[in-house]
């Protein structure tokens, strides 16, 4: 009796811990599966509001635009329907709103009932048209020709250098200075990172003293807890304006503030990770190197260094992970402009500040929302290859060793 | 005249006295094995003849070693140039993680020797003089690790002797090797005590009687007994020492 019921506690215990594995595997799963879903439901769109047409003249030669190219036509950068393969008119451009240049108030009545069929005479008397209006607009005779829009594709939403995703009529997916400024941040910040992190692991593990460690320690750990918040505030208010003095910038908010912040960010885990690695040197090998004559630096540099290489590295790149996904402290310091950065003194805007200021103002479901998942599956799989990298670097140390 | 002289040494680990006014002399181009129960202090003795205690965080050493006849714990020693004179052998072998030719050439190469030729030759010198040229000659770039526990231990002699010390210590240097390597490394002590004065801690009272000329016998971190080897293991003044060879206690 009192056997059965022990069995029956093991296995109870069992399956709980059982539940809690497989409840955690398959929230993850399920949260990479939804991020992929919605982000995919961009390629299947086409870059123009819904139920939004683009309409010309029915002689017009020209049956579909690239997104870039309609973004032309309305910046006035193309003025003729000859540079996009058609005759040699002059393109006259129609927003809904331009209709009064055309029609009087009385023309279109008063409730604008008769808004349908006074577009539709235009259009079939402007033959250089290209009109953009909702399509409760449409006529029933509707005579224009409604232009083909190419859905988003996969090689220019990485490769499109503006990002305008509300802009009208079409919306310009280019993540390409996105990605850019996430990489130019989390590189500008591991390089300042790097030294003073390795030099920080370097003294606290070879050379401090006992107390001094236990002292130093915990502080650097205390510097992994707090809220980035407070590291965004304190960019904004120490280090912004010390950019924007230091170099005479018009503005402080630039790529440097961003590195500079996330540098002191990713300090904690450069610093604890490769101090850890030093430590594990054995004190054999350093006694070696020591016993033959080897100065302190000497074995630092040529027994502890190259045998926590691996160790280091990996807190390199955890540190660069840690960059790469921050979101709020460089939301607040780096300026925030789509542009691709060619200097770090530059405003620059990285993939998660994006997600994190836009997607509150995206509807829901839109093609702006599946933009900005689309962009967090970027995000996703360069953290996800740089947490893959930092495996294959443990992994061969492991494998080093044995 | 002495090659090592220590004088009234006391040596503390915080509060605790490890070494208690140990005086001991030892002649050049002789062996002297330390023995004793374990912590007893021989291993403590032994790492300040290097000074390799220095590294261990509250420690304190009172009175003086002389080496050569200079006190090697005055403020204006070199730690360093004492290492390079006083070599060192541990109990485990501690080959780096690096090629067998580089395991020796480091500890010239940290002595600042640039020479590829003489490194080269101080190299294959240092492995012929450990008997290990015939088993590696073929491997030297192969990593140390691949080599056997009694071959790393006399890497590790060889990395020693390469900077050309005149003392060379060993700690139970074959503790952790089978019965033919250890036989190899008393063979070796044997041939290096023509150029080396060598100063070895160990467990074993058969190898301290087969390879020292001198033994002395720590208890409780006092020195109880120096002598000539011959006399210490036949007939040796101090009851306690009698005990301990004779396996009565430690």
């Amino acid at each position: 009796m009192k056997t059965n019921f022990k069995q029956l506690k093991e296995k109870l215990i069992e399956s709980v811990l059982m539940l809690s594995g497989a409840a955690t595997s398959i929230t993850v799963v399920l949260i990479v599966f939804f991020l992929f879903i919605e982000g995919a439901g961009v390629f299947n769109r086409k870059p123009i509001d819904d139920g939004y047409l683009l309409v010309v003249n029915a002689t017009n030669k020209v049956k579909t635009l690239q997104p870039s190219q309609v973004k032309d036509v309305f910046d006035k950068k193309i003025t003729n329907w000859n540079q996009l393969g058609g005759e040699n008119r002059p393109i006259v451009l129609f927003r809904t709103s331009d209709i009064t240049e055309y029609y009087t108030e009385e023309e279109l009545g008063a409730n604008f009932e008769h808004f349908p069929e006074k577009i539709n005479e235009l259009i079939q008397k402007q033959p250089g048209i290209i009109a953009f209006f909702s399509d409760k607009y449409k006529s029933d005779k509707f005579s224009g020709k409604e232009l083909d829009i190419d859905k988003v594709k996969v090689w220019e939403f990485l490769s499109g250098e503006e990002w305008f995703p509300t802009a009208q009529p079409i919306a310009q997916m280019g993540v390409k200075p996105l990605i850019y400024g996430t990489l130019w941040v989390s590189f500008g910040a591991i390089l300042l990172a790097l030294p003073i992190g390795l030099a920080a692991a370097i003294y606290l593990s070879e050379i401090a003293q006992k107390r001094t460690r236990s002292l130093l320690k915990p502080l650097i750990e205390l510097l992994a807890g707090i809220p980035s918040v407070v590291y965004g505030f304190f960019g904004l208010v120490v280090i912004v304006p010390l950019i924007q003095e230091m170099f005479h910038l018009p503005v402080g908010e630039t790529g440097l503030a961003g590195s500079v912040v996330l540098a002191i960010m990713a300090l904690p885990t450069i610093i604890t990770i490769s101090e850890d690695a030093m430590r594990n040197t054995p004190r054999a090998m350093k006694e070696a190197s020591l016993a033959l004559g080897a100065s302190k630096w000497q074995t630092i540099y040529k027994v502890v260094m190259p045998y926590s290489a691996s160790g280091i590295t990996a807190g390199a790149i955890l540190g660069i992970g840690r960059a790469i996904g921050e979101t709020m402290a460089v939301l607040m310091v780096t300026g925030n402009a789509a542009v691709i950065p060619n200097t770090l003194l530059a405003p620059v805007r990285t993939i998660p500040a994006t997600i994190a200021a836009e997607l509150g103002e995206a509807p829901n479901g839109g093609l702006h929302y599946e933009a900005l998942f689309a962009l967090g599956c970027i995000l996703f799989l360069i953290t996800f290859g740089i947490n893959m990298l930092v495996e294959l670097v443990t992994n061969r140390k492991a494998h080093k060793k044995q | 005249m002495h090659k090592i002289e220590s004088k009234n040494v006391n040596f503390f680990y915080g509060e605790t006295q490890a070494l208690h006014d140990i005086s001991l002399s030892m002649k050049e181009n002789t062996v002297t094995a330390l023995i004793g129960p374990s912590g007893c202090g021989k291993s403590t003795y032994l790492r300040l003849l290097n000074r390799m205690n220095d590294l261990i965080d509250n420690t304190r050493m009172e009175g003086s070693i002389l080496i050569d006849q200079k006190d090697i714990y005055q403020k204006n020693t070199n730690v360093d140039d004492l290492r390079k004179n006083v070599g060192m052998v541990f109990q485990k072998p501690n080959p780096f993680p690096k090629t067998i030719y580089e395991n020796v050439a480091y500890g010239l190469r940290v002595n600042g020797v640039e020479d590829k030729n003489i490194i080269e030759e101080r190299v294959i010198t240092s492995i012929e003089q450990v008997a290990l040229w015939d088993e590696v000659k073929d491997k030297l770039k192969k990593s140390a690790f691949e080599l056997s526990g009694g071959q790393q231990q006399r890497l590790c002699i060889a990395r020693a002797l390469a900077i050309q010390p005149s003392v060379l210590l060993m700690d139970e240097p074959t503790s952790a090797l089978d019965p033919i390597s250890t036989s190899k490394v008393e063979e070796l002590v044997h041939e290096l005590k023509k150029k080396y004065t060598i100063v070895i801690v160990t467990h074993n009272m058969q190898q301290a009687a087969r390879v020292s000329d001198n033994t002395a016998f720590f208890y409780m971190g006092k020195l109880i007994e120096c002598d000539k080897t011959k006399t210490i293991f036949t007939k040796p003044a101090i009851q306690q020492t009698e005990d301990y060879i004779t396996g009565r206690f430690g």
